[in-house]
């Protein structure tokens, strides 16, 4: 047991204390939520003071033996990516909160007990280094997140909720099935284990079985990042869910599919992964153009965001399967960015809705006159989000075209429409929104932010800027697991592609 | 090979005997006691048989201590059996539990209902230890008469006559083709012994494995009624749905269960040698159970009916674990059937807690708002509901991820995907309830609930607590599982 232990785990004792709270004194309920999450978050900051920045090995190790046959630990660890995507999560959970204080009026007990909950499971997924243990998170934060959508969401939440929920059930049952199917190979369902295993060449896919498994395990991701044309569900989604929903998913949700895709597709697939890398290449460039596309006409304030995610989600599945240093590592620091600049924008959108309780783009205008913060925060967080320099976004997408660049130059190009189409489309939605003259409505009903909104505003715009500033920060030790699992992905590839012809005698021999 | 199978009296026999004589005595005591104690809506019948049933559970496990074979091999004591004895009757105490309020609520008669309830748990429990196909048929009669009474328990709700009518006249039909099995298989091996049958399939005059082929099909029949397997399934939703609602919980797992359990022991070693024959019909017929099951539950709007499909796609799920014909296969059908217990009794719990005097309110509509009325209902129901769904740190999670490891195990790589699929199709039908109980707005039955009593209160903690437990500690009960699924004597 160790602080990562506790990190995990705070949560979900929030969550069961949560439940015991009484009905009648929803303060009590908002308070003790925000403790617990800033709690969580203290603690996660005090593990950055233990985080080796300069190694790619996991860290903070746990592994306490949970179920004897089949044989399944309690393993969980961090590296330098898992950490920040942790990170990310500990940091939203509390801004979640605070942006909920005043817009969730009813039910409140079980709307944070959800929300810490959902903390739980995603904090899990990123920690979890036994494949049946992830598996459990994996599903584990789709009952919260199901419940924050179909409860707390808007008109057509049910709908929403629903396909929600069987998206991802459906993606993930074959994703089950590989597991088990991985477990009788290998005889383990510790992660690092099996990538001993594969590293030590005693465990070997035959090509065909590789790509199936690869296959399972990818569409699991790729509805979650959501890859095209996997992303239907995830604008009805973001448009349903209320405000503090739409971050988490936005923010850290869809991390869990490229997460994923790095941490277990590649290093466990990496010949399959490869030989799909143009396919799925493509699929990312659709992604990235149609999202921004579809951004660009919609009416709607929070779906225009939802196709943004799209979009920018497509930049990071590019830079993994450029399969270069450049590309990993933009991918993942383009994860961390996306969370906090599409967090942000899904706060300030929110903060709109509640204010005009519309997210119909033309009930605006001209409410940069009424509230100059607000504007203000929100043109950061656009300028943000369309990459420009100096703000973390830029970076990202920055180091992914470069890596796509050195992969294919083709794909370069066409990624790069994507970065015009994303500043079209969100300066123009700041322009309908913000500039012009403020009809009655807005006038009567926008008034600029308040303390509650500012403080979850400020560590939000604070990290757009450092990030983009000084990349240094984070960048090193992602670079390290990055670096590691490009190895992974080479050292087994001529591996496999020596061991292909033999393969059919393999078996002579072997039955 | 005579003297095997001849029966002797001996002390030790009783003791392995001793749940069902304590089971047996207890429920002819209440037939006694009833002109005594006769009161309607009296408690003191639940009392007793709540005070049977634990007996039974201790009694079963004394009598495990003791385990071996009784009566000349035709119980056989053994972990297998000791655990779907217990299983049987902790499903009997759950049934006890809500009917406490159920028939006062209906004001019905209460001794008969827990004599008949103890009686069909004895049969179950005979079942579960029988050795002899014999002893087995009488378990099975025990247990199907008692519940074919219950199921038209209230005897003056048409729906509840025809319930019973039905699964009178097609449970006497399952058993008739069973008995045709166990005629030619005794023709063909000379024994009704499981073990002396396989046996005998060896050596220099073994019968044509095509009549034992014809004798193991006619009983898979028979016992593809009882657990509701496609294409013998048809009965189940109208009976579930007519049925008492405590009657439909106990059918859906107790008698299910002890009918798995006989499944189980008969194909996994009477007929253990023609395994892969019968492996692809099982095969067809798990499939078939899965997908017509989970395919019709998503048309329902009564929710009996609901659960009735849903049960029949959960035997499928059983039944892959059988196809794997592997000590894994039985470990994990056994886990999956404690699990499915839990949660199928716990939901079935909170619809005849919801449904009202003379069970008005039975559809799924009925569930709106049950959250904002009765929160602690609902959470235990959504908890039932998601470990019928499959999501982890369920029982029913677990179970499932056991049941299809056991299955690639054995290589039915088609099986498992196809029967992960149908679990994904599943979520959308309990998906709805629990979209009904949360997200909607409170319906009249949500407003006529009445608080939960003590005996209800129990009876959707105790399988929720179980449910839980078994998904995030599953090793004890995994454990024993594997411990007592070889069975081969």
């Amino acid at each position: 047991m160790n602080l990562l232990t506790a990190v995990l785990f705070i949560p979900l004792a929030g969550f069961l204390v949560a439940t015991l709270l009484p009905r009648n004194n929803p303060q009590a309920s908002r308070i003790w939520s925000l403790a617990v999450s800033l709690i969580t978050f203290v603690a996660s900051i005090g593990l950055l003071n233990w985080l080796d920045r300069a190694t790619a090995h996991e860290q903070f190790m746990v592994d306490v033996p949970w179920i004897s046959s089949p044989d399944i630990h309690f393993a969980i660890s961090a590296n330098g990516v898992s950490f920040w995507l942790m990170m990310l999560s500990t940091l939203l959970t509390p801004i979640c909160v605070l942006i909920s204080w005043k817009s969730i009026q009813h039910r409140v007990k079980e709307f944070f007990a959800f929300l810490l909950l959902l903390e739980f499971g995603l904090i899990g997924v990123f920690l979890a280094q036994d494949l049946f243990l992830f598996y459990v998170f994996w599903e584990i934060s789709l009952v919260p997140m199901y419940f924050l959508i179909g409860i707390w969401g808007h008109d057509r939440r049910i709908y929403a909720a629903v396909k929600f929920f069987l998206y991802t059930m459906a993606g993930s049952v074959l994703m089950l099935a590989a597991i088990i199917y991985l477990y009788i190979k290998a005889q383990t369902f510790s992660y690092p284990a099996i990538l001993d295993q594969l590293a030590t060449g005693r465990l070997t896919f035959a090509p065909n079985e590789q790509l199936l498994l690869f296959l399972a395990f990818f569409l699991a991701f790729a509805i979650k990042v959501p890859l095209f044309p996997l992303h239907t569900w995830l604008p009805d989604a973001h448009v349903e869910a209320p405000t503090a929903g739409s971050v988490m998913l936005a923010a850290v949700m869809l991390k869990m599919g490229t997460y994923g895709i790095l941490h277990f597709c590649l290093p466990l697939f990496p010949s399959a992964a490869r030989q799909c890398a143009p396919w799925i290449a493509v699929l990312a460039i659709i992604g990235i153009i149609y999202g921004a596309l579809v951004a660009m006409v919609q009416p709607n304030m929070k779906k225009l965001v939802a196709y943004s995610s799209v979009s920018h989600l497509g930049f990071v599945v590019l830079g993994i399967f450029s399969f270069t240093q450049q590309g990993m590592d933009g991918a993942v620091y383009q994860m961390l960015n996306h969370g906090i600049s599409t967090g942000a924008l899904f706060v300030v959108v929110g903060l709109l809705y509640e204010r005009r309780h519309s997210l119909e783009i033309k009930d605006y205008g001209g409410v940069a006159t009424v509230a100059p913060w607000l504007s203000t925060a929100f043109l950061i967080t656009t300028l943000a989000s369309i990459g420009l320099p100096l703000l973390n976004n830029f970076v990202g997408e920055f180091l992914v075209l470069q890596g796509t660049a050195l992969a294919n130059y083709k794909w370069a190009i066409f990624a790069s429409i994507g970065v015009i189409l994303s500043a079209c489309y969100m300066l123009w939605l700041y322009q309908r929104v913000f500039f012009g003259e403020a009809n009655h409505e807005v006038g009567s009903h926008v008034f600029d932010m308040k303390g509650r909104e500012w403080a979850a505003m400020v560590p939000l715009i604070a990290m757009m800027v450092w990030m983009g500033v000084y990349s240094q920060s984070f960048l090193p030790p992602v670079s390290n697991v990055t670096a590691k699992v490009l190895k992974q992905t080479q050292i087994n590839v001529p591996f496999r592609v020596e061991l292909r012809r033999p393969a059919s005698l393999e078996v002579a021999n072997g039955r | 090979m005579g003297a095997s199978i001849m029966p002797t009296m001996n002390p030790a026999d009783a003791i392995r005997f001793l749940p069902e004589i304590i089971l047996v005595v207890m429920a002819t005591l209440m037939m006694v006691l009833d002109p005594i104690l006769n009161k309607r809506g009296s408690y003191a019948f639940g009392h007793i048989s709540l005070l049977a049933l634990i007996g039974g559970i201790g009694a079963s496990i004394f009598a495990y201590q003791h385990a071996g074979p009784a009566f000349g091999g035709m119980l056989w004591v053994d972990g297998f059996a000791t655990f779907f004895r217990v299983l049987v009757m902790v499903v009997g105490i759950l049934t006890v539990l809500p009917s406490y309020r159920f028939l006062a609520k209906q004001e019905a008669e209460t001794s008969e209902f827990h004599a008949l309830l103890l009686f069909s748990i004895a049969g179950q429990s005979i079942m579960a230890a029988a050795n002899d196909l014999i002893i087995i048929f009488i378990g099975l009669e025990i247990s199907s008469i008692a519940s074919y009474i219950l199921a038209g328990y209230l005897r003056d709700d048409k729906r509840a006559n025809e319930a019973a009518l039905k699964y009178f006249l097609l449970g006497s039909f399952a058993t008739g083709f069973f008995l045709y099995g166990v005629a030619l298989i005794y023709g063909a091996t000379q024994s009704t012994n499981l073990a002396v049958i396989r046996m005998n399939q060896a050596g220099p005059d073994a019968p044509s494995p095509i009549f034992v082929g014809v004798a193991a099909a006619l009983i898979f029949v028979g016992l593809a009624f009882k657990i509701s397997a496609a294409p013998f399934q048809v009965w189940a939703p109208d009976v579930y749905q007519g049925a008492p609602t405590p009657v439909s919980a106990f059918l859906s797992a107790g008698p299910k269960a002890a009918a798995f359990a006989i499944f189980l022991r008969i194909f996994m070693t009477a007929f253990e040698p023609i395994g892969s024959g019968w492996e692809p019909l099982v095969w067809g017929v798990a499939l078939l159970s899965m997908t017509i099951g989970n395919f019709a539950a998503l048309l329902q709007q009564n929710i009996k009916r609901m659960l009735a499909y849903s049960s029949i796609a959960h035997a499928g799920y059983v039944l892959v674990a059988l196809t794997a014909r592997s000590e894994i296969g039985v470990a994990s059908a056994m886990f999956y059937l404690a699990a499915y217990a839990f949660m199928n009794i716990g939901a079935f719990a909170v619809v005849s807690h919801l449904s009202g005097r003379g069970e008005k309110y039975q559809s799924i509509e009925d569930f709106s708002g049950l959250a904002q009325r009765q929160p602690m209902t609902a959470a235990m129901l959504a908890i039932f509901l998601l470990s019928l769904i499959g999501v982890p740190l369920t029982g029913g999670f677990f179970g499932k991820f056991y049941i299809f490891r056991a299955a690639l195990e054995s290589h039915l790589v088609w099986l498992t995907v196809l029967g992960l699929l149908n679990s994904a199709v599943a979520a959308y039908y309990y998906l709805r309830i629990l979209v009904m109980m949360y997200m909607r707005e409170p319906s009249e039955a949500a407003n006529a609930a009445e608080p939960l009593g003590a005996g209800l209160r129990a009876a959707l903690i105790l399988p929720a607590l179980g449910t839980l437990f078994l998904g995030i500690f599953p090793n004890w009960v995994l454990d024993f599982a594997n411990r007592s699924s070889n069975l081969l004597k």
